[in-house]
Formats: C-alpha cells, structure tokens, sequence
C-alpha cells in the first residue's frame, strides 16, 4: 500500500501518541491535532487522505470538524473514521450525519485501525477511478456534442438551403431531428412545381445523420435544374445504395406540386401513409407506401412509378414520419393511425389540422415528454409566398421553362484514341444534364453506340459487315477488328449534337461523321448498299428516331430525336 | 468493578507497538491523568453536571486505552451518574478515582 498522509485529531495526548505509533508502523505519515479547530486548519495545509477524529474536543468537536472537513475536501473522498467511546445510538447517528464513515471504540485495537485504513484506502482509489472516468466520460460528451453542433450546422446548411419558409408549407421537426434520421427538403423547380421530400432514416444518431447531407444535396442540385421527381428518386437511391451500410436506408415520401395544373404526385417508399384532406368533402384519402425505401434497390430494380392526384385550391397533404403514429403514452401505448384519423374527423377548421394533430400527440404522450423523433409537414394547394431571404438558398427566378436549351457541341476521337477510349459515356452524361433527357438516357445511348460503332468499325477502319453472314465470318470479323485497332495510325471520328428547345420538349441532331470512304459510289438511298456499309443495326436506329439521314459521301450520319418532357 | 487494576495482557501488546516510546507514552498518561482529575474535581465543585460528564467520558478514554480498567469503569460510574444530573455522592466516587489513580500510578512506573 501506497503511503498515506493521515490526520490524527484528539485530545488526550496517550491516545494521540498510540495512534500515532499504530499508524505509522504500517508506512504512513501522520499529522496530529490537540482539538476541533486545530484539526480543520491541519487539514487544509496537509491534504491528508484518511482522517482519525475523536469526537469530545475542547475549541470544536469531532462533529463540526467534520462538516467542515467534508466541505473542504468536495468531491474528493476523504474518509473520516470517528474515535469514539460513545456507543449510544443517537451519537453513532449524529457522526454518520456529520459526515463520519465509520466508528473506531477504545481500547485501540492494532488489527482493527489498520485494517479499517487499508479498507479505505481502497475505497479511496477506486472513488478516485471512478471520478476520473466520470471526468472522461463528461469529456467525451462534450466533444460529442460539440461535433453534434458542427455536422448539424453543416446539415442545416444544406438542408434547409430551399423553400422550407414558403407560404403554403407547415412542418415541425425536432431540432435534433438530423440526429433521428429524420430530414425534410423542399425546393422549386423552373416551371414553378414545388418538391418536397421527407425522410427518415434507419438508426439513430450521427449514422443517421450522415445519409441526409447526400439525399439534401443531390435533392437540391437536380430540383433547381428542373430534373423530375423520377430522376431525382432514382439519383438518390442510387446515391444511398452506394454508400449506405447494408440496413442502413431511407423510407421516404416524396412529392411534385403543380400548381398551375393543381395535381400532385406523390411517391412513398415505407412511410406511414400520407393524407390528403380535401376541403370540399372534408374527407382524407391515404396515400400508401408501395415502393420500397430509398437506398435499398439497385437502379435496375428501382421502382420510380408515382401515384397522381388532382387537387382543388387549398386542399391540404400531410405526410410523417413513423414518431407520430409510434408515439407512446405513460403506459406504454402507442398513439396510431385511429387517432390521427379521429384528429381530421373532429376538425372543423382546416386551417387548425396542423396544430390539432401535433397538440393532440402532445396531450396523448404527456407534458413531459418530448418530442424527439416526431416529424409533421402539412403542404397547401395555392401556390407559395417565397421567403424573400432564405439564408444560403440560391437565387432562382420563377419563370415560365427555360428549357429552350439551344446548343450545341463536337467531339472528336482521334486514331490512337479508338482502342482504348470510349467517347459515349462522356456524351451521354452530358445529354443527360439536360432536364427531361434523362429519362432517355437508353436510347440516346442505343442511337450513339449504334452510329459510333458503324462509324468505327466500317467508315474508319473498314470492315466489310457481309463477313458476319456465316460463323466463321464472324470470329474472323472481329479478329480483323481487333487487328486494325492495333494497327490503326489515322482517322477520325466526330460527334456532333446540336439541341433546340420545342415545346415541353426539344429536338435533338446527332451526327457521326468518318474519316471514311463513305458509299458515294452507290446513290444513298439505295437502302441494301446503305445497310452493307452500316450494318444491320441500323434499322433500329431508325426505329427509335424520327429521321435518319446520310451526308456528305456517305460518311456522316444524321439521327433526329424529338423528345417531349412527358413529366408535370 | 474489576478486580485487577491493569490489563496486563494490553499493555504488553501496547509496549509492542509503541516500540521504544512505551515509557514516553507512561509518563505522559500520568502527567494528563493528574490534570483530568484536577479538571473533574473542579467541574464538581462547580456542580457542573454536563461538565463532570464530558471530563469522566474522557479520562476513562484514555484509561481504557492504558488498560486501566478498573479506573476506566470508575469513571463510567461517574458519567452515567452526572449524564442523570445526578452529582450527590460523586465526591466519594472521586475519592476512590483519586485512591486507584495512586495505585495505577505505581504499577505503570513499575513497568517501565
């Protein structure tokens, strides 16, 4: 055992001195007191660990020596063992009360005080243990906290960078509700639709958390570019599939407002259904998850399909998160979708819902209680007072398409380049920039490989497509094939697009041209020679496009796309 | 009322663990006894109940801590007594205090 410092407070001096001795032969130092006062000003200057008090003393007694004492030392644990030869029971209480640990009776006994020291000795060190993990543990959350408030800031920065403030929306969030999982986007688009997307995700905490920086920042990146809620679902859940932990997703309800055509669309994937109130009936009709939630699918299973429903002026929709319907009471019970529904049939002001339904989730789960994980958005028909000052939202002007996309662009794959440079992904990721292409994004890249492909194989390195007739053709096709690109030192092939805007939509002109001999020796619109220098593909680029035209010697091909927006 | 008036088998633990201070530790017990017993005598005189207590509580301490026990227990008398504020016949009580304090006195020089 360590040595200690221990204070020794009595007044008779032989029991001083026989303590003194008992104490020291195990090691420790000891500093003596003659009285009451002695012994507290004694012990602010020695900091002693352990201290003996009798408790009859002249000047102060052991019982106001110690209180003071214990005052001193706060929560640093000092034990006072009492001397005493009092054994009535009130006594022995008012030492407990003064802050006495235990009691030690005379005659002195050897054994007993220095077992009794090393007892407390132990107790002292793991009090001392447990103060330090305390310390830590209070550190640690601290920095928890303090890192809490940093990635919620940057959270809320780009969370609530759209129209959360609109007129015609009414939300509650937890303030921690990032930490819940539980995020909520709103934006315009171009046209003037409104979006809005809640979400919650699995799990608690900062893993919780961390999935709703990609949802928001995705969601607002495509929502100003006027991409459709189709396409802003799918690049999230790609998004999400990605980099989320298996089990980790999002169950979201997402929505496109019209207001011009007042019809909106919904998607749902594993939130509770969602309702819409429709003024005129004073009715609900629930809107039901059938998709599975964001994060789960891969793309190609990804199902994007929406529910449509038309909306007269001030007609209301209100989606949630589960807090609402799995909001428990003091005995345990949950609140449910019959109270909700209870909350619209006894209203009879809609103006009141929102409030009504949070007041009575409030009432139904007690006062006390708080309301951590509990997430309401209510959204009007009628188009949207915009804050005029969002903090950090990007300025957009609400105005009628700017789809009217004129453009155009060249691109060049020279001979060295063909073996190992694929131009049509870079060209494809560039159509589909363009809001409402996306969604055509498979046979653009039909028409693209087909053209390129004929391009490459025929125009620049001139093989003959008749070879593919017979089987053994065909393996010695594309052994010249692989031959030639290793051989070829000259050539080009380009690409051009060239957009117009039309309507809701826009005409698109791609044309491949090579460095090629084309067919002038053949008339172009001789269709068999035309087909043996293209090969057969070609019938169905010419299915899947308006028109197909051939320029120059033959060795430029014009495909003709017109494409309308098929999504408002 | 104990017939022995030391304890012989404590003291000899006693003089174990004061090692060479044992005749220190004597010495002091009879120089502060002679004051307790000043000081008992002088609260009585002042018919200080409380006070004949407190100064009887405290000299049997440090008796029995000597294994003086048969003056320790004289001393108990006179703190159960005066603790009922009862102070008539103490005076002889101190008397034989005083007589066994005399003996007590011889028998620990002896030891020394």
């Amino acid at each position: 055992m360590a040595s200690l410092t221990i204070l020794v407070a009595d007044d008779t001096p032989t029991d001083r001195l026989i303590l003194e001795r008992i104490v020291r032969a195990e090691g420790h130092r000891v500093v003596c007191a003659g009285d009451g006062v002695e012994a507290v000003t004694l012990f602010e200057r020695e900091q002693p660990d352990l201290v003996l008090l009798d408790v009859l003393m002249p000047e102060q007694d052991g019982f106001d020596a110690a209180r003071q004492i214990k005052a001193i030392a706060g929560e640093r644990l000092v034990p006072i063992i009492f001397l005493t030869s009092l054994t009535d029971t009130e006594s022995l209480v008012r030492c407990l009360e003064a802050g006495g640990d235990d009691f030690l009776s005379k005659p002195y006994n050897r054994v007993v005080i220095q077992a009794k020291i090393r007892a407390f000795n132990r107790m002292r060190h793991m009090h001392a243990t447990m103060l330090s993990q305390r310390d830590e543990i209070a550190h640690h959350n601290e920095h928890l906290l303090q890192e809490q408030a940093v990635a919620k800031q940057v959270f809320d920065n780009i969370a609530h960078s759209g129209c959360l403030g609109a007129s015609n929306i009414r939300y509650f969030l937890s303030s921690l509700a990032a930490f819940n999982g539980d995020v909520l986007v709103a934006g315009m688009r171009p046209n003037g639709n409104m979006m809005v997307l809640l979400g919650d995700f699995t799990g608690h905490g900062l893993p919780a958390a961390i999935g709703g920086i990609p949802l928001a920042s995705t969601f607002y990146g495509m929502v100003y570019k006027g991409f459709s809620m189709t396409d802003i679902l799918r690049e999230i859940n790609a998004k999400l599939n990605t980099i989320l932990p298996v089990g980790i997703f999002c169950c979201a309800t997402m929505v496109d407002i019209s207001f011009r055509k007042q019809r909106i669309k919904v998607w749902n994937g594993g939130l509770p259904e969602s309702f819409i109130f429709r003024r005129s009936t004073q009715q609900i009709e629930a809107v039901q998850s059938i998709h599975l939630p964001l994060g789960v699918l891969k793309s190609k299973a990804f199902k994007d399909d929406c529910l449509v429903y038309e909306l007269a002026s001030d007609d209301r929709f209100y989606m949630w998160s589960d807090g609402i319907h799995e909001a428990r009471n003091s005995d345990g019970e949950m609140y449910g979708e019959e109270r909700l529904r209870d909350v619209f049939r006894a209203n009879d002001d809609p103006e009141q819902l929102f409030n009504s339904i949070l007041g009575n989730v409030q009432s139904f789960v007690g006062e006390e209680e708080k309301h951590d994980d509990l997430s309401l958005v209510e959204i009007r028909m009628e188009p949207p007072q915009l804050p005029t000052e969002t903090a950090g939202a990007p300025v957009r002007t609400l105005q009628t398409p700017s789809r009217t996309g004129e453009w155009a662009m060249s691109f060049e794959v020279q001979s060295r380049s063909f073996r190992s440079f694929d131009p049509l992904p870079l060209v494809l990721n560039v159509l589909a920039e363009v809001p409402g292409l996306r969604s055509h994004s498979n046979t653009l890249y039909g028409i693209l490989a087909e053209l390129y492909s004929n391009a490459l194989e025929h125009g620049v390195l001139k093989l003959d497509s008749t070879l593919k007739n017979t089987a053994e053709g065909f393996a010695d096709y594309y052994e010249q094939r692989d031959q030639r690109l290793d051989d070829v030192d000259e050539g080009f092939i380009r690409i051009h697009v060239c957009h117009t805007g039309q309507g809701e939509g826009g005409k698109l002109r791609i044309r491949v041209e090579d460095s090629g001999s084309g067919f002038d020796a053949q008339p172009p619109r001789q269709v068999p020679n035309v087909r043996a220098y293209h090969g057969r593909g070609l019938a169905l680029v010419e299915r899947m496009c308006d028109a197909v035209h051939y320029l120059g010697k033959g060795n430029q091909v014009e495909a003709v796309y017109t494409w309308n927006h098929d999504d408002d | 009322m104990s017939s022995e008036h030391l304890d012989r088998q404590l003291l000899e633990e006693l003089e174990e663990v004061m090692e060479g201070e044992f005749a220190t530790l004597i010495d002091t017990f009879i120089r502060d006894s002679a004051e307790r017993i000043a000081a008992l005598q002088k609260a009585l005189a002042s018919r200080d109940a409380e006070a004949v207590r407190r100064a009887a509580h405290s000299f049997k301490g440090s008796c029995r801590n000597l294994g003086a026990i048969r003056l320790a227990d004289l001393c108990q008398g006179m703190e159960h007594q005066s603790a009922q504020g009862q102070l008539n016949g103490q005076e002889n009580t101190l008397v034989d205090i005083q007589q066994e304090f005399s003996q007590v006195k011889l028998l620990l020089q002896a030891l020394v």
